[in-house]
């Protein structure tokens, strides 16, 4: 041990320096988010919950081609299909067990008609262990809520599509 | 204050004495409920984040939520362990960490016991904690636990001579055992004051008190990452929250004994100085004690949110082969200074 080293640990050199960066942080801005006050941006490629959107006409836009079920990779979506009475293939049952999913955005990738997305929306909770599972006409009435949104992130996205 | 009931003397002196108890041992708790907050903010601000900040007006009641959390929760006893020694080891804890608040002066005159061995007194209560630990870790009938005792008594043992051994250099430096009189030997200003003339026992007794109450870098006998919690792992609610605060009464003990032996006590940093002299800033009194216990306790924190864990050699061999010799060395030293009366503090 040369007479540096030693002087340098008696005189708790390296621990005074330490000391020295924890109180420079001390005062320095803090990182932390204040949520729910403050939030972070979100992509538009945001994956939350899921919503089934209309055309302007009020037609609702999925055509039963069950893509999005063979595509899910957690099995979360469930889908019935009869012919409706113009002749049309609709979907009679979609439903999405949201303890299933894993939000990877297969759905909203594979869907040819832009159908199923997924929202921005991340706070939403369930009170009963049933109300996982997300049926068709609640996914169409969030699409209706969020219409302006969904259009809005996919409009800011389809420059790199 | 008189005996104004007609109460018979003895039985008068016996509600005094716990009044004044209840004075000291009531702020003290409340200051380890929010010197635990503090903590946690003052952790939080050095690790760039804001720490608990919802509970109340900026967090301030948030000691209480959890204080009260803990009471709630139920205090569960391990199968197969000592159940009597499981509930007495806090007890153990605790006892000795309030007792040496007797003979703490907080001002000249205000201490509920002056007696004139205070110092060993200290030193007594300090070290018997210990017994609680180690009483806790094997009455557990845990691994962990067991592993946790034995650490924090070979801890406790080693610290235990090298903080001895600065206090033995205080003694010497001041003639005295009394606290009061300890105080009462700086007089006349700053460099009067013991840091100067025990300028590397002063850091000896503080490093020594971090591993005394378990703290870290020294917190080898909780160490989360190998043991678990160790000694009080299987401790639930309030047996749990009454080694908190007992670990914390120690920590807020260790650093006003810290301002109490090297930095002047209550007297003030002003004393003797040419403007401010004869101002009320130069005037001793309780503040300034509290303003420098505030310092070392803001060090324990600073301390923490600074350095790693030790490794168990590590803190062996700094106990034992730089502490001990630092402090003995620095005996003669100071011996030497007031043999041939060169000791300018004691003039």
């Amino acid at each position: 041990m040369s007479l540096n080293a030693l002087l340098g640990g008696l005189l708790l050199t390296e621990l005074r320096q330490g000391l020295g960066v924890t109180w420079k942080y001390f005062f320095h801005r803090k990182f932390t988010v204040r949520y729910p006050e403050e939030k972070t941006p979100l992509s538009p490629r945001f994956r939350g919950l899921h919503a089934l959107r209309r055309y302007e006409n009020g037609e609702e836009r999925c055509i039963a081609c069950k893509l999005c079920e063979a595509v899910c990779p957690a099995l979360a979506i469930t889908i019935e299909s009869e012919r409706r009475e113009d002749g049309s293939r609709r979907t009679t049952r979609y439903e999405i067990d949201l303890f299933k999913c894993i939000y990877c955005g297969f759905c909203e990738e594979s869907c040819p008609v832009d159908s199923i997305v997924e929202t921005s929306v991340c706070e939403y909770h369930f009170e009963n262990r049933k109300d996982s599972v997300v049926t068709k006409p609640q996914l169409l009435a969030l699409g209706d809520l969020l219409e302006q949104d969904i259009a809005a992130a996919k409009a800011a996205d389809a420059p790199y599509r | 204050m008189s005996n104004f009931l007609g109460l018979p003397e003895q039985l008068w002196l016996v509600i005094w004495t716990l009044i004044k108890i209840v004075a000291i041992v009531l702020p003290l708790i409340i200051a380890v409920a929010y010197y635990t907050l503090a903590e946690r903010r003052v952790i939080g601000f050095m690790q760039v984040r804001l720490g608990p900040n919802r509970v109340g007006w900026y967090g301030l009641t948030q000691p209480f939520a959890d204080t009260f959390k803990l009471l709630f929760k139920e205090i569960i006893l391990p199968t197969r362990s000592n159940k009597f020694l499981f509930l007495l080891a806090p007890v153990l804890v605790i006892g000795p960490a309030f007792a040496a608040w007797a003979v703490v002066p907080f001002q000249d005159g205000m201490v509920l016991a002056n007696i004139d061995a205070g110092l060993l007194y200290i030193l007594a209560m300090t070290s018997l904690g210990v017994y609680g630990i180690i009483i806790g870790g094997w009455a557990s009938n845990s691994k962990y636990a067991l592993l946790g005792g034995l650490r924090s008594a070979a801890q406790t043992i080693s610290y235990e001579l090298a903080m001895g051994f600065a206090l033995v250099c205080v003694l010497v430096a001041t003639g005295s055992l009394n606290l009061t009189n300890i105080v009462h030997a700086q007089d006349g200003g700053v460099w009067n004051w013991l840091w100067l003339p025990l300028l590397p026992v002063m850091p000896v007794y503080f490093i020594s008190g971090l591993a005394e109450t378990n703290r870290a870098p020294f917190d080898v006998a909780e160490g989360e990452a190998e043991i678990v919690a160790g000694f009080h792992v299987e401790y639930s609610g309030a047996a749990f929250a009454v080694f908190f605060l007992a670990e914390y009464a120690n920590m807020i003990l260790i650093s006003l004994l810290t301002a109490l032996m090297f930095f002047g006590g209550w007297l003030s940093p002003f004393e003797g100085l040419p403007a401010v002299g004869d101002t009320v800033l130069a005037a001793p009194s309780a503040f300034w004690l509290l303003a420098k216990t505030v310092v070392f306790m803001f060090m324990f924190l600073w301390v923490r949110a600074t350095f790693p864990r030790y490794r168990y050699d590590q803190i062996m061999r700094l106990g034992w082969k730089v502490f001990i010799p630092i402090t003995l060395v620095w005996l003669v030293v100071v011996s030497a200074l007031v043999v041939f009366d060169l000791a300018w503090w004691m003039a």
